[in-house]
Order: structure tokens, then C-alpha cells, then sequence
């Protein structure tokens, strides 16, 4: 009896441990692997000898080099600058004003979110393009083609990020503190400076480096709406797709990877700085109606969301408008994919086959990960390398990934060659690609529960994946529809790593947009582009309800 | 490997014996050389403040830590390396770990196999033992600190385990709660006779739910007792600090049985050999120190004896604690009187009064560590 029994418990935990030796495998196969080959390639010659850093001093010689990096720094530096002001002020207005209307703001200013990078460089060209709807707003000799274009766009896209970070930030306030400062006589600046500056402050310097991050790293808007204006991450797409040099474009892959690295690092501290500054006793902060503050904080709310809004409705309404702006009638033309080049439908249907996909095996990996990780002591060594590579892709940009990919998986030495080009390697690299954000939320899911759970079972002689299925699974239910979601919608939207992934057969919509785009068809591209948010939106609300419905059936016991 | 070869019953009624158990993690020692036997049937409670290792060594026995060194046995099987699903014990920890998406009654029955009916009856049975009849529907959200810690309880039981384990279940609730329900653990464990090991930090817990108590501090333990010897013969500075009030005079021995204070002479029954001249702290309980009505002649015969100052008296609801100063023993002294003793010595701030310390009850440290 006793005998037996050991065989099955060992059986069990083997199997734990099994599992998480398989995530680890799979983070090194999607992580580790790509990453080294992109640092291996940068040290190679074309023809494949170890030239050391010569390919790093090679392209510091190539003309439009520094400039192109001057470009990159500039153009992040200013849409950090203008973006940090906009979220701060819309984020303050959710968070610390009674102004009407909280719910539909916040709904809208995530509105970016939904759509790829592309379509708000497509929705200033038929603002301010050539034929631009309103290109006489813009000063004689001004061209919206170039640094105007990529910050307006960069703005558009970052700023959801921007404000998600800024409203947790802003979200951690102890209504007492503003009482004491008040009962000490300290007027509306002071407080300000002195009890709701410190407080954010970190939010503030985290979001700085995330927005200065994605704009750096982003090559939807410039490839859109940069004109001759070059920048780095263009320059990388250029050299690997357009001349097949991949030991320059690991290169600037790397000098890409720089910037990123350091905000993650920055942000690491950072964020463990702003959780000790919540404690448990803090009073939630509820605004007080004031007339004036509320009346600004609603002008500034409406006109940011009403600016987001335009730019998503001109995207929509040129997909919908026969010839913009000579022909105003209304068409479904730009629809009919399959007379245009850049995939088609074809493209469309790839997208949903791998955001579905994405979803499936992204919610399996990372939740699985997340719960060996934070409730089962087994695989001390999975388990490690599970924590590091769960973490780094939050600091990896898809076009360095999307380069790694290409160095690792088209190698010729690979096993896993024959994974190139194939539906699957876009899951895996989408998968990866999301992971962070996925596995923290995860986490954070898994931490609010009662650390003893696995213990109490185990003296009830109940295996671990029982406990897993009745009581983690249902009570984590949220999280995991989150993550779902998220995966989802980040599938539908990806450009920058799947661009250097795919064939033919494999294309996917946000490129379609591209394709369609740099061929001219920009009626089409804003069809597509249209297509990609509607699809993206509506998978949110059938999410929502989901998790509405499923709410009602397995939370009851929340109250 | 594991062959687990059965062993002869040890001949006393131990259910788990502990053997050198030894525990560090990374520079920190939590356990050092752990020796104990459990009785079968009896509730043993491990005391001790956080740190002192009482909760490691409750891991253990649940096969939730693993030993450095040392043996754990349970009626004589070697169990040290044995993982927790395959030990025979319920555990109710301080958060309860009750699953707040499963209701009362598929709580209880998490452990349950076999038909349904049966699982529903015994859940059925387990509610009425702990008082809770009825609640089979609830979610644990729904019910007060106290229902759920008496539905962990009944969850732990359901399996009928050998061993109890309590890892401070009382310790979240609040003082009303905890009284009642220290009494009812107690009645139940007794009425079940299971043998239950309770790791807790407060004292009156202890004192009032054990039949044995196992003191701890820095990973060792200090003494291993029925309550009444704890409290009344601690065999340590500790745990007669740790457990109770205590009164501590500055004396030096000065012959047998015979002690010099500030500037007079005490005399203590249980003196242990010391050698002349050697430092010691005299400790005593304070509703051990007597007083008396007034000075007369017959008190001069009474051994251990002087005139005190009243410095303070409080009320603390049903008692109250008087603090005296000692000119001549030059020491200060607590003594908790009753409202009818109050009433009859009358003491006040501005009279001396009388004061014994009975020489049987004094008990002798050295100064530094235990006597």
C-alpha cells in the first residue's frame, strides 16, 4: 500500500516537474535562442566569419547612420514630452475629479489599443496628406510626411500606455494625507508638490521610459507617414528586407535592445519603489465635487478622446468613401481585398487563425508557467530559468525579436528549421513576444490567493491538479479571460516582430495594411486597418460578456 | 531504497516522537536539535514568540519543510522524508485556506472519496460536531471568522486523521470569539481523543487548551510541561518571563537557603547549590506576594518580610495590580489582589504596608540565563 502510494506521488510530482522543464524549453526556444543569435549574427560577416565588432564600427560609417540615430532620439524625446503631459492631465481627471462620464472616457482612451500602429499614420495621411482634408491647417512649407507625422502618430499610439501606467500610479492615494496637509494649511500647489508629486513620481519616470521605449523601437507610424525622414527602426527593416544584410540589421537590432534594457531595468526599481509606498491601513481618495476643477477636467477629457476618436473615424470613413476627396459617395469597394494586392482576405483569415491560436496556447503556457512557478516547489532549475525568461520579453522590442527569429529559426544548422515561414512559428513568436505582460498578470491573480491552499490539500491527499482545476482555474477565471483578451488582441494588431516571419500563405492583416499601403492602395489599407479594430473591438465585448456571464455562474461566491 | 521496515511499537503510548531535529535556513537557525515525544490523545502546544521556530517545526511534522538532521516518528515509522500527501494528519492553518469558490459543504468534503450519500453524511455529521448545522450551502465569504475557522476544523477532521495540526487557527479573530472557541477545540479534541499539536504565541491559549506545553525561544526548547508547572515552576529566565507577569529582586547567596538583598536577608525553600557570593535573580508571581493588614508584632517572626511604598494602583477589570517599591530590599514589586483583598488590606499612597514574599515560592536564577 505504502509502496504504491510513494510510486503515485512520485508519478505526480515528475509530472510537475515535467511540465515546467517544458515551459522552460519552450521560453529558451522562443526567447533565449533568438536573442543569442541576434547577439551571434552582429558579430559575424555576411559570409559568415566572426569579425568581432567590426560590423559595430562598419555601420557607424554608413552615411545617414547618425542622423538616422538623431532622428530616433529626437522624434522619442518629443512624443515622451507631449504624451506624458496629455496622459497625466487625462489620467488625473479619471482618477481625481468627480467629472462625469468616467466609465465612457477610459473606454475611449484605450481606443489605440485595438488598431495596429499603421492606422494612425494612415488617418493623418487623409487628414494632411498630399489630399488632405485639412492639410491647409498646417503652416505653408510644412509637410506632414516626416518628424510632424511620426509624433503626431507616436502620440496616438503611446498614449494608452502612457495612461495606463500613470492611472495605477495615481490610483495609489491615501486620502488621509491630503487631510493632514490640509488641517496644516498647505494650499492646492503645495499639496500638490508635496504629497501627490512624490507619489506619482515613479509612475511618471516609468512611463517616460516606456513611451520613449515603443517610439524608438516602432516602425509602423515611420514607415507610414516618415517620408525621406529616416530612423532606426526603419533602417533595421531596410537593411534585413530590402538588402538581406542581416549581420547590419542584428546590428541595429542590438542599439535598439540598448534603450529598451535600460527602461526595463529603470522600471524594475522603480516599481518596487512605488509598492512600498502602499500600505495596507490607506484611505481610498474619493474627489469632492468642485465646479471648476470638474468643468477642466472634462473639456481636456472630451478633447483628448474626441482627437483619438477622429483619428479612428477618419480611418473608418476613408475605408468607406469611393475616391477621398473628390468622390464623397459611399462604397464597400476598399473591402474587396482580393482585387488588390497584400493578401486579401487570405491575410485576414491568417489573423484570426493566429490570434485564436495565440490565445489558446498563450493562456495554457503562461498560466500553467505562473502556477507551477508560484504554487509547486518542483524543477528548481525550470523554475529559474521560467522566472528570467518570463520577464525578459517585456524588454525585448518585436522588431529585435522578429530579427532573432529570423537569425535562429532560419539557420540552416537548426532542427527546427522546417518551423520557418509556418503559421506556427508566428504563434510561438506572438506568444513570447506578449508573455510578460501576460505572466504578471497571472501572477498577480495567483498571489491573492491563500498560499496554503496546496498545503491543505495535500494533507487531504487530493492531487495537485485537482486543486488546479476546482479552485485555481475557477477563481483565477478573470485574470485568465484577461489574458486571453489580451493575447487576442495583440495577435490582431502585431506588426513589428511577425514582419520578418512571414510568407505568402502566412501573411497576416496588420501587414496587409503595409503592403497595401506601400503599394498605394491607402483606401484599402484603411479597409483593412478598419477591419483589424472592428474585429479587435468586438472580441473585447464578446470577452466582456463572457466573463460578465461566467461572472454571474462560477463567482457567486464573490461578495 | 525505501524499504520503511515496521518497528516494534515503542513501549510508551508516543504517538510521534522527534529525534536531534535540526533546521537552517541559508545563515538563520530555526531549529537546533529538536528532541519531543507526543502522546497519543493528548493536545501539546508549541509557545514561543514569532521566530522562536514553533511554526517550522509544525511544518515538518506536516512534511511541508524537511529536516537538516534528526528523525521524526510516528508510532515508531520513520516519517522524516515522508511528503505531505502521504502522512496521516489534518492541519487548519491561521488563514483558514478555506476555498472561497467552493461552499461549506464540498470544503468539508475536499478530502471525502467514495459515494456521494456518504460524503453527504458525514459532512452532515462533522456540521452538527462543530455546532454549525445547516450552513452546507454557504460560501465561506458569507460566514464570520469564527464559522469559518470551525469549518477548516471540521474540513481537517473530515478524513479522520491520527494528528491534529493547529498553526495559530485562533489568532484572527477577535478576543470574544477566541475564548469561546478555545473551549470548544478543547472539548472536541478531548471528545474525538485525538492527539493535536497547536503552535501558538499567546499564553492563556496555552495555558488554558494544553495538556502538555512546549516552550521555545531561538529554536530550542526551554522547557516541556504540564501548564501548571510552566507557570508556577519555570525552569528558566525565559519562560518565566514569557509566560505570566513576574517580579525580579537583585539578591547574592549568602548561605544555605539564604539570600542577601539591597540590605536585608531573604530566604528561599528551593535554593539550588550555588557557590557563595553568586549573583541571582529572585523571581516570584505577583499574585504570589502577600500583603498584610497592618504591622504588628507577630510579623517580625514571619520570614521575608518588610514595609513597602504604594507607588500605583490599577484596575484592570476584574483585579487589581498594585505596584510597591521595597526600601530595604531595594526592589520594585507587582502584586494583582482581588476586589475582596483590595477591600481588606485598604492600601493607599500614602501609607506602607506590609508586604511577604512566602519563602516556597520564591524561586532562584542566576543572573545570567537559567538557574
Amino acid at each position: 500500500m505504502s509502496a504504491g502510494l510513494t510510486i503515485k506521488l512520485d508519478i505526480r510530482e515528475r509530472m510537475a516537474g515535467s511540465i515546467s522543464y517544458l515551459i522552460a524549453a519552450f521560453l529558451l526556444i522562443g526567447v533565449a535562442g533568438p536573442l543569442l543569435a541576434i547577439l551571434g549574427k552582429s558579430l559575424l560577416a555576411q559570409s559568415g566569419e566572426f569579425t568581432g565588432l567590426s560590423n559595430f564600427i562598419e555601420i557607424t560609417n554608413v552615411a545617414g547612420f547618425w542622423s538616422a540615430v538623431g532622428n530616433s532620439l529626437w522624434v522619442s524625446a518629443l512624443t515622451t514630452a507631449i504624451v506624458l503631459p496629455l496622459a497625466y492631465v487625462f489620467a488625473a481627471a479619471l482618477s481625481r475629479s468627480a467629472m462625469p462620464g468616467k466609465a465612457v472616457f477610459r473606454y475611449l482612451a484605450l481606443i489605440p489599443l485595438l488598431a495596429p500602429s499603421l492606422l494612425p499614420g494612415i488617418s493623418l495621411v487623409y487628414l494632411f496628406g498630399n489630399q488632405g482634408l485639412i492639410k491647409s491647417w498646417l503652416p505653408l512649407g510644412v509637410s506632414i510626411y516626416g518628424p510632424l507625422g511620426i509624433v503626431l502618430g507616436e502620440v496616438f499610439y503611446t498614449f494608452p500606455h502612457a495612461l495606463m501606467i500613470l492611472l495605477t500610479a495615481l490610483a495609489i492615494a491615501d486620502a488621509r494625507l491630503y487631510e493632514a496637509a490640509t488641517s496644516l494649511g498647505a494650499g492646492r500647489l503645495r499639496q500638490w508638490f508635496t504629497v501627490t508629486l512624490p507619489a506619482v513620481r515613479y509612475g511618471l519616470i516609468s512611463a517616460a521610459f516606456v513611451v520613449f521605449t515603443l517610439v524608438m523601437t516602432d516602425f509602423g507610424v515611420p514607415k507610414l507617414i516618415g517620408g525621406q525622414f529616416n530612423v532606426l527602426a526603419v533602417e533595421a527593416y531596410k537593411q534585413v528586407i530590402g538588402q538581406q544584410n542581416f549581420p547590419k540589421g542584428a546590428v541595429i537590432g542590438l542599439l535598439l535592445l540598448f534603450p529598451a534594457l535600460l527602461s526595463f531595468v529603470i522600471d524594475y526599481f522603480v516599481q518596487k519603489k512605488q509598492k512600498a509606498l502602499l500600505t495596507a491601513r490607506a484611505q481610498p481618495l474619493v474627489a469632492k465635487p468642485s465646479a471648476f476643477r470638474d468643468v477642466a477636467a472634462f473639456l481636456c477629457c472630451s478633447t483628448i478622446s474626441l482627437w483619438l476618436l477622429v483619428m479612428l473615424g477618419v480611418a473608418v470613413a476613408a475605408s468607406l468613401i469611393t475616391l477621398w476627396p473628390y468622390n464623397l459617395s459611399l462604397t464597400l469597394a476598399h473591402f474587396d481585398f482580393e482585387q488588390m494586392d497584400g493578401g486579401g482576405w487570405l491575410a485576414y483569415f491568417n489573423s484570426l487563425q493566429l490570434a485564436f491560436w495565440t490565445a489558446i496556447c498563450g493562456v495554457l503556457l503562461v498560466f500553467i508557467g505562473a502556477y507551477l512557478n508560484e504554487k509547486l516547489k518542483v524543477a528548481p532549475l525550470a523554475q529559474a530559468i521560467l522566472r528570467v525568461l518570463a520577464m525578459l520579453p517585456m524588454a525585448v522590442p518585436g522588431l529585435v525579436l522578429g530579427l532573432g527569429y529570423v537569425f535562429f529559426f532560419n539557420h540552416p544548422q537548426n532542427p527546427m528549421h522546417s518551423l520557418y515561414g509556418t503559421m506556427g512559428l508566428l504563434v510561438l513568436c506572438t506568444v513570447t513576444h506578449f508573455y510578460t505582460t501576460a505572466h504578471l498578470t497571472a501572477t498577480t491573480a495567483l498571489k491573492q490567493m491563500d498560499t496554503e491552499f496546496e498545503a491543505v490539500a495535500a494533507s487531504l491527499k487530493v492531487p495537485f491538479w485537482t486543486t488546479f482545476s476546482r479552485v485555481t482555474v475557477p477563481v483565477c477565471l478573470p485574470a485568465i479571460l484577461d489574458i486571453a483578451r489580451y493575447y487576442f488582441v495583440s495577435a490582431m494588431t502585431t506588426v513589428s516582430a511577425v514582419i520578418f516571419l512571414y510568407t505568402p500563405d502566412t501573411v497576416l492583416s496588420s501587414l496587409a495594411v503595409l503592403n497595401m499601403d506601400d503599394a498605394g492602395d491607402t483606401a484599402a489599407a484603411a479597409a483593412m486597418a478598419t477591419l483589424i479594430v472592428m474585429t479587435s473591438a468586438m472580441v473585447c465585448l464578446l470577452f466582456a460578456i463572457a466573463s460578465a456571464l461566467l461572472g454571474k455562474r462560477s463567482q457567486a461566491w464573490r461578495r | 531504497m525505501n524499504r520503511n521496515i515496521e518497528l516494534p511499537l515503542a513501549a510508551s503510548a508516543d504517538y510521534l516522537s522527534i529525534e536531534g531535529l535540526a533546521k537552517r535556513f541559508g545563515a538563520f537557525v530555526a531549529l537546533k536539535q529538536i528532541s519531543l515525544n507526543v502522546k497519543k490523545g493528548e493536545l501539546l502546544c508549541l509557545l514561543g514568540p514569532s521566530g522562536c521556530g514553533k511554526t517550522t517545526l509544525l511544518r515538518m511534522i506536516a512534511g511541508l519543510e524537511f529536516a537538516d538532521a534528526g528523525e521524526i516518528r510516528v508510532e515508531g515509522k520513520n516519517i522524516t522524508r515522508l511528503p505531505a500527501a502521504m502522512r496521516d494528519y489534518g492541519i487548519v492553518f491561521q488563514s483558514y485556506a478555506l476555498f472561497p469558490n467552493l461552499n461549506v459543504a464540498d470544503n468539508i468534503a475536499y478530502g471525502l472519496k467514495g459515494r456521494s450519500s456518504d460524503k453527504t453524511a458525514r459532512v452532515t455529521s462533522l456540521l452538527e460536531l462543530i455546532g454549525l448545522a445547516g450552513i452546507e450551502d454557504k460560501y465561506p465569504a458569507q460566514l464570520s471568522g469564527g464559522q469559518q475557522q470551525r469549518v477548516a476544523l471540521a474540513r481537517a477532521l473530515a478524513t479522520s486523521p491520527g494528528l491534529l495540526l493547529l498553526d495559530e487557527p485562533l489568532s484572527a479573530l477577535d478576543a470574544r470569539v477566541r475564548e469561546h472557541l478555545r473551549r470548544e477545540i478543547r472539548s472536541l479534541q478531548q471528545r474525538l481523543g485525538i492527539t493535536t499539536i497547536l503552535v501558538t504565541h499567546d499564553q492563556d491559549e496555552a495555558l488554558t487548551m494544553a495538556d502538555r506545553i512546549v516552550v521555545m525561544n531561538h529554536g530550542v526548547i526551554e522547557q516541556v510541561g504540564t501548564p501548571e508547572e510552566i507557570y508556577s515552576h519555570p525552569q528558566s529566565r525565559f519562560v518565566a518571563e514569557f509566560v505570566g507577569k513576574s517580579n525580579w529582586i537583585k539578591a547574592r547567596v549568602s548561605g544555605n537557603q539564604c539570600l542577601s538583598v539591597a540590605d536585608a536577608e531573604l530566604y528561599a525553600l528551593h535554593l539550588p547549590p550555588l557557590p557563595l557570593g553568586q549573583e541571582v535573580e529572585l523571581f516570584i508571581r505577583p499574585e504570589a506576594v502577600r500583603l498584610h493588614v497592618t504591622w504588628d508584632a507577630a510579623l517580625l517572626r514571619e520570614p521575608n518580610t518588610a514595609l513597602a511604598d504604594v507607588s500605583k494602583i490599577e484596575l484592570l477589570g476584574s483585579f487589581y495590580r498594585i505596584s510597591l517599591h521595597v526600601p530595604v530590599w531595594n526592589a520594585d514589586l507587582i502584586v494583582d489582589l482581588s476586589r475582596d483583598q483590595l477591600a481588606l488590606y485598604q492600601p493607599s499612597l500614602t501609607q506602607r504596608i506590609p508586604v511577604s514574599l512566602p519563602h516556597d515560592q520564591l524561586r532562584v536564577f542566576c543572573s545570567k540565563d537559567a538557574a
